[in-house]
């Protein structure tokens, strides 16, 4: 159900004056629940709550055949499935575009960065190499599934364990794991989507807000211990961004990325 | 060691040839071809026209659709026929991009189709399709506030380097490829703007401004084609 034009118009004004619906300031996210574990099954699993948003990421390991340009290397793949059971919005079928895109930002972040170290997923070069799955889950749509998608995600890699893997059978023994985690950097990469609304800039909008905003800004991030990286941008929706905008989005960015490390670092031991 | 030299002899901001030409397709409304290089994009408008089914009709403003795809053989391994997640969000975001110049409160209750074929890939397709979508869009006629123009910046190792090409894009020297395709309108504004790869934010800063001044050439290149000139350039 999209929002009405009085919502809309209303939304702008406050955000005129610098002020939203709930009281928070244009950068301040909503409160941040990490959970860590939430499936017994899954090799490594988050729920991530932004406010009343909510999903739930789960990591599974395969093994599979590499890909021919990079037969060294594991393999990720990414989806996200918007549940109909988390919006009227959302109805049951093949993926559409915004849950594409939604899992290609979350991909692109994750494989740019090189938060996963693909080549130590290798069993046996051309032939065998574990591929990671990363699949999620919304159960509350309440605004910016991006962010939350890619939050949670992250941190089921990080908290993911490798399965036990039988080498004269070439399978994995599911329901049993390693003591090992998943082959990962330090470098955590972390995804901030800017939201403008009229001449506004806002991050973790609210359905409402999310709705009345005619251009995005995603912005992956990592730091690699010396310095911040930027991984990966995406510019959604019809709107246009100037450069002085894109230029204060990504000093933004940054700050922003350093908060959120601190709150992930802090919920992940 | 870092990249001096280009691979093709190129200068770091310089572009590949291009080509632009309209009126390609003579069913369409409008149509056009634009090159990079060995990148070639043909694009094909149809419509304003009335937007099936009628539930989905604004009676505000137009539809703008957009679709994106490649020739299987267009590519050196080929490409599954059909549409794959890369081209669904590269329509997508070639749509966005393109929505924000086209006029659509003009066309209440109807769509504007907007198609783009890759015949020929060596990086930059989503670039040289918005360049030849936009080219299309404004033979046909359609009500538009002003052009598009569209390139791909990249860091290859710690360079930034204007309109990519594929062997480029796959350097893994010093600090390997970052892709950024992006569009500017004519009046400065960023309507696409993608990301892959390792780039520090002042290092994005300085592409961006390359990609705004390379986006004034390919400018001046769909200007020509548009005006009937040979759009050599």
């Amino acid at each position: 159900m999209e929002i009405s034009t009085l919502t809309k118009e209303r939304i702008k004004e406050f955000l005129a004056q610098d002020k939203r619906f709930d009281g928070r300031k244009l950068l301040d996210f909503r409160e941040i629940e990490i959970e860590t574990n939430v499936s017994k099954n899954a090799e490594g699993s988050c729920r991530v709550k932004l406010g009343d948003t909510e999903v739930i990421a789960g990591v599974k390991i395969d093994v599979t055949e590499p890909y021919t340009d990079k037969e060294e290397e594991g393999t990720l793949a990414t989806i996200i499935e918007l549940l109909p059971l988390s919006s009227p919005e959302f109805e049951y079928g093949p993926p559409r575009i915004e849950a594409v895109e939604i899992a290609r930002i979350v991909d692109r972040g994750i494989r740019e960065s090189g938060f996963i170290d693909f080549k130590k997923l290798c069993i046996k070069k051309e032939e065998k190499v574990f591929s990671v799955l990363i699949d999620i889950y919304s159960i509350n749509n309440a605004g910016n599934l991006i962010d939350a998608a890619c939050l949670a995600s992250v941190i089921a890699l990080k908290t993911a364990k490798m399965p036990k893997y039988d080498t004269k059978k070439e399978k994995i023994e599911y329901g049993e794991w390693t003591s090992k985690g998943l082959p990962l950097n330090e470098n955590m990469p972390l995804t901030i989507t800017f939201y403008k609304v009229g001449k506004k800039i806002l991050i973790d909008p609210v359905k409402e807000e999310g709705d009345s905003s005619e251009a995005r800004l995603s912005v992956a991030l990592s730091n690699n211990g010396k310095e911040i990286l930027i991984n990966a941008l995406q510019k959604g929706g019809g709107g246009v961004f100037s450069e002085e905008e894109v230029e204060k989005i990504l000093d933004l960015a940054v700050d922003k990325f350093k908060e959120l490390e601190e709150k992930v670092n802090k919920a992940v031991k | 060691m870092s990249y001096t030299k280009r691979v093709d002899g190129r200068k770091f901001d310089e572009t590949r040839e291009m080509e632009a030409k309209i009126g390609i397709i003579k069913n369409a409304g409008g149509s056009a071809l634009f090159k990079f290089g060995d990148t070639i994009a043909i694009a094909a408008v149809y419509g304003p026209k009335p937007l099936h089914p009628q539930h989905l009709q604004n009676p505000s403003k137009g539809v703008l659709r957009c679709n994106y795809d490649m020739l299987s053989f267009s590519v050196t391994e080929r490409k599954r026929p059909g549409p794959s997640r890369r081209s669904q969000e590269i329509s997508k975001v070639s749509e966005w991009a393109l929505s924000s110049i086209v006029d659509l409160d003009a066309y209440p209750n109807t769509v504007v189709d907007v198609h783009i074929m890759i015949l020929q890939a060596n990086a930059s397709t989503r670039c040289a399709g918005i360049n030849a979508a936009a080219l299309a869009l404004a033979s046909a006629g359609v009500s538009m506030k002003e052009l598009v123009s569209s390139v791909s910046i990249g860091k290859i190792d710690d360079k930034i380097v204007v309109d990519l090409i594929k062997e480029e894009e796959d350097c893994e020297e010093g600090e390997g490829a970052t892709d950024i395709p992006m569009a500017f309108t004519k009046s400065g504004k960023i309507c696409l703007l993608q990301l892959d790869g390792k780039i520090r934010p002042e290092e994005l800063k300085e592409a961006i401004k390359a990609g705004k001044k390379a986006c004034k050439e390919v400018y001046n290149v769909q200007k020509k084609a548009l005006k009937g000139v040979e759009g050599k350039d």
